[in-house]
């Protein structure tokens, strides 16, 4: 514990010279590597506490007198804190070559990003480590706020104001809400302890109602639709190492924080509770996603798929809630370690992914996919690693993405188990949801990694774009790698979570096995429903490796070059014109799915003959959550700022006589109440 | 020990068998195609002459392929071969029947599926812009009904696993299922569009806006072609044992079972596999072919059938 102690205030420092550094020739370097070297550290700190179990616990003289700040680390937190530092880790990588490359071209100045980066983590630290509603809630604020910084660096360029503003008034929203249901939870007594918080017992309504807050504030913070309106706007403004941060630790820390509350802190958890996870859970997904397919930025593209990823997580959290009720702790274990495992896959390719974005922004200056095209010639090692992340966020086997869909599967394949009969409906169409979900996902990564990397180029900058420098691709490396270790050997890693799942469900992804060799998933029974990916890629390996041994030896392997068959048009094409644009890839399924949800309209314009307009299409699309929630209630928002502002150009006296009439109100108010009781 | 060895050595005949079927299998549905649209029609055998004749062409390359594009036919090729040799035909005893199960083999045609897209991306014309942006279209609605039919079948047999499915499901406790009725209705319309057949797609059309398949792969030639379409009528092939394997799976042999049995096996999957493909023949010049934007309708159909034969028995189960 006094380690973690020790690296989190190194990362304090490093924020503290940071700000002087940032001037000095090399400073990056010095911030970065510190940043990095303490996250590796913390990284394998946790590694180890999870994998010997216990539970550290400090008491700091910190704060106000009578409220000692309560940190504690159990499996929980150390598995969170293993996730978050090692993408802290690659990410302080990545942003040193990033600064770099940035030297030449375009991007953010290093000035206001380095301070902020190293007290970003410390906040995201901080909240895995507090043990009681204060520090949590300090700490959580201090990640919103170097994150809304963070957001702001590049505050030059168009819309990040406006991204930073909604992300403000979101993370305020949240705060509020988080605030109001550890008040709920820990009941009368006044001890905010998350020790307090567990022994106070809430009534059914304070329960639900601390539950629904939860979701409300961390799925603020997480992107749960429809709270997600500020996540696409906020993840992608951000220098990319902190997007990759954001979307894919960031949201995290905020399932951390429904996990801590809903399976930890609540008590004994009521059925409903996870089906209300569940149906949010699988709109996220399928909504999320569904947007993702209509961006041509690829940033956003990537921000909206983490709010389908954080969906998918929270149905996972919500199955295991849900057996966790009927008292069935293998199954609940088995959904846990689906989510857990989910969340470890998607922070190693969302990151992967958001490092490629970066590294073609900075080689090209663009994020519009509109505009790519043909990147796999020029950047060859960018373009194989994001290959491998697309196959991976799509849930390809022998990926690390699959495993963790192909545990949730077979959970979700135990619904009908269940004695609520509401539930075995829900569960089956939140299966099919997932499944929806799933193969969007393919199309999305398809249409974005096609557009991007395949093809001819779409504008001049793809053809002088140069493969970026070694940090850079060591930064998307790693993950990349991960992901494929992770997929074939999927089962260190779930022996790993073990200790978190028995903290939380009273079991272990292994419980209900009768049978355990290394590198076998088969989670419910001895028979049937198991998985094995190294199996699985040897017979991959050897029937691939026939396969070309039978072709290189029985058929020609004569190669000539031509032009591609355009159907009769051979002009040359340098703008690649005749190509697929992204939004032309995604038509057929805006259509499909968007004329309802989203009320897409494709509109042509058409020159008369002989005219020599070119003719134009118009796509028009309104996102339900802005339509009917956002802006609805920013508009209630603004009135009453409007009402409000009245009340400044008043005089002394009235301003005396309105405080007067406001505390005897008050005292009226506490008057009632003390009756009431 | 014998009975893993026995497994191997059935997993290698399984792989071998779809291998040399398959072309047939596609051959016999344009033979009796033909017949029944009153023309003589080529031999059931003319697709191995056409893959021999495509291996030996040189391959025509556009200029800016990249190496994704070269690739992409091996990767198909293997992935769907895997998931072939992956469904029990003539025996369930596999080798590799514990280490991929149903869900497995869904997403391995999903890879295959994702780099043939891909590649349809590759070159940068419209053609394959247009068929990839199809087929994952149609993908997305086959995908999920997909899932709900091995959901509603795992949910009945208790497991995932290919074999124990085709174990349980010959054993006859089953009985006469709606869910299961409606699980194989779903089945074989996901089937008809997975595999570009009318009423989605047209596997003989040359015409390029109606088509989806052959869009994708229109810059494939020599061996990558020849790759790409053993792909195809492996799939094919893949998609008619799975119906067997799960809805038809009398006369295969089982562990324990001796020779005589698999041999058995074998004379009983190819004549399924000749009704079937008879059956393909006959429902394809039945019907015409729809319209692109109606395929959302059907596939969606589909998805509603295998998520109400999945909620029939998630309620029906357990209570």
């Amino acid at each position: 514990m006094a380690f973690a102690g020790v690296a989190i205030l190194c990362l304090l420092l490093l924020s503290v010279s940071g700000i002087v550094l940032a001037r000095r020739r090399g400073g990056d370097g010095l911030v970065y590597g510190g940043t990095g070297m303490v996250c590796a550290v913390l990284t394998v700190w946790a590694a180890l506490r999870l994998a010997g179990g216990g539970v550290d616990e400090v008491v700091l003289p910190l704060g106000l007198p009578w409220l000692p700040a309560h940190l504690r680390a159990d499996a929980l937190s150390a598995f969170f804190l293993m996730v978050v530092n090692f993408t802290g880790a690659t990410a302080s990588l990545y942003g040193w070559g990033y600064g770099r490359a940035h030297h030449a071209g375009h991007g953010p100045e290093p000035g206001p990003v380095l301070p902020l980066y190293p007290l970003f983590l410390a906040g995201m630290n901080l909240v895995l480590l507090a043990n009681d509603a204060f520090v949590f809630l300090v700490s959580w604020e201090f990640m919103s706020l170097a994150s809304w910084l963070l957001v702001l660096a590049n505050h030059r360029e168009e819309g990040t104001g406006r991204a930073a503003r909604i992300y403000l008034i979101m993370a305020g929203f949240g705060t509020a809400c988080l605030l109001l249901a550890f008040g709920l939870l820990a009941g009368g007594s006044g001890d905010y302890s998350f020790a307090g918080i567990r022994a106070h017992v809430p009534t059914a309504l304070a329960g639900a109602l601390g539950v629904g807050l939860v979701l409300l504030g961390a799925g603020s913070k997480a992107g749960l639709v429809p709270l997600h309106i500020w996540l696409p706007l906020a993840h992608p403004a951000a220098p990319s190492h902190v997007s990759a941060l954001m979307s894919g630790v960031m949201t995290k820390v905020a399932v951390y924080a429904i996990i801590r509350v809903t399976f930890d802190l609540i008590g004994e958890p009521v059925w409903w509770w996870g089906g209300a996870m569940l149906v949010t859970g699988a709109v996220t997904a399928v909504m999320g996603i569904l947007y993702a397919l209509m961006q041509d930025d690829l940033k956003r593209l990537l921000a909206y798929s983490t709010v389908e990823n954080i969906g998918v997580i929270v149905i996972a959290l919500g199955m295991a809630l849900v057996f966790k009720a009927a008292h069935v702790p293998v199954i609940a274990a088995l959904a846990l370690s689906a989510a857990l495992l989910h969340i470890v896959n998607h922070s190693l390719f969302k990151s992967l992914l958001f490092f490629g974005a970066g590294a073609v922004l900075s080689a090209t200056g663009s994020r519009d996919l509109g505009r790519m095209g043909g990147l796999i010639h020029t950047m060859p090692v960018t373009a194989f690693l994001m290959l491998v992340g697309a196959a991976a966020i799509s849930s390809l086997p022998p990926l690390n993405g699959f495993v963790g869909e192909w545990l949730l599967f077979q959970a979700i394949l135990n619904g009908p188990t269940l004695p609520q009969w509401i539930l075995k409906i829900l569960i089956a169409v939140v299966g099919a949801a997932v499944a929806l979900a799933a193969a969007l996902a393919g199309a999305c990564f398809v249409r974005a990694y096609g557009t991007a990397f395949l093809g001819r180029a779409r504008s001049p900058a793809m053809e002088t774009a140069r493969e970026v420098n070694w940090a850079m691709r060591w930064a998307m490396a790693v993950p990349a790698l991960l992901c494929v270790v992770l997929g074939v050997m999927p089962t260190p890693l779930l022996r790993l979570v073990e200790p978190a799942a028995r903290l939380l469900v009273e079991a272990g992804p292994f419980d209900g096995r009768a049978y355990q060799p290394w590198f076998w998933l088969a989670p419910t029974s001895a028979v049937g429903n198991s998985y094995n990916g190294l199996v699985f890629l040897v017979a991959i390996a050897a029937v691939s490796a026939v396969l070309g041994l039978g072709i290189h030896r029985w058929a020609s392997d004569r190669v000539r070059r031509s032009i591609p068959w355009g159907c009769g048009f051979t002009e040359p094409d340098p703008a690649g014109v005749t190509q697929y644009t992204p939004s032309s890839f995604g038509q057929p399924i805006r259509r499909a799915f968007g004329a309802t949800v989203f009320r897409a309209r494709d509109t042509v314009e058409m020159p008369e003959p002989g005219d020599v307009r070119p003719a134009r299409l118009t796509v028009r699309m309104i996102d339900p959550a802005w339509a009917w929630l956002a802006d609805p209630l920013v508009r209630l928002v603004n009135r009453a700022a409007d009402a409000i502002d009245e009340i400044q150009f008043l005089t002394i006296r009235q301003y005396l006589s309105l405080m007067f009439f406001a505390l005897v109100a008050l005292l009226v108010l506490v008057a009632a109440i003390q009756q009431w009781h | 020990m014998t009975s893993l060895l026995l497994a191997v050595l059935w997993q290698v005949v399984q792989l071998a068998l779809v291998l040399a079927l398959a072309p047939l299998l596609t051959g016999w549905v344009r033979w009796v195609k033909s017949r029944l649209l009153a023309r003589r029609g080529a031999s059931p055998f003319q697709p191995y002459r056409d893959i021999l004749r495509l291996l030996r062409k040189d391959v025509v390359l556009a200029h800016n392929a990249s190496w994704l594009f070269r690739a992409s036919p091996y990767m198909i090729f293997t992935a769907i071969w895997v998931a072939a040799g992956l469904v029990p035909a003539f025996t369930s005893h596999l080798a590799l029947a514990p280490s991929a199960d149903l869900i497995a083999l869904v997403a391995l045609l999903g890879s295959a599926r994702f780099f043939l897209a891909l590649a349809g991306m590759d070159v940068g014309t419209s053609f394959g812009g247009i068929g990839s942006s199809r087929e994952m279209m149609i993908a997305a609605f086959a995908e999920p009904a997909m899932l709900m039919i091995v959901f509603s079948v795992a949910i009945l047999v208790g497991t995932t696993s290919l074999a124990e499915i085709a174990d349980f499901m010959v054993s006859g406790t089953v009985g006469l299922r709606v869910s299961l009725a409606l699980a194989l209705i779903a089945l074989i319309m996901v089937a008809i569009a997975e595999n570009a057949r009318i009423p989605i797609d047209n596997p003989a059309t040359h015409l390029e806006l109606t088509m989806v398949h052959e869009a994708m792969v229109l810059e494939y030639s020599g061996r990558h072609l020849a790759l790409v379409e053993g792909a195809a009528m492996l799939k094919l092939l893949l998609y008619m044992a799975l119906i067997a394997c799960i809805f038809l799976p009398w006369g295969m042999a089982h562990p324990g079972d001796g020779v005589g049995w698999a041999l058995w096996g074998l004379v009983t999957f190819t004549a399924k596999m000749a009704v079937g493909g008879a059956a393909l023949a006959v429902f394809e010049t039945s019907i015409a072919k729809m319209r692109v934007f109606r395929v959302g309708d059907f596939l969606g159909g589909a998805l509603l059938l295998g998520i109400l034969g999945a909620i029939f028995l998630f309620v029906s189960r357990g209570v």
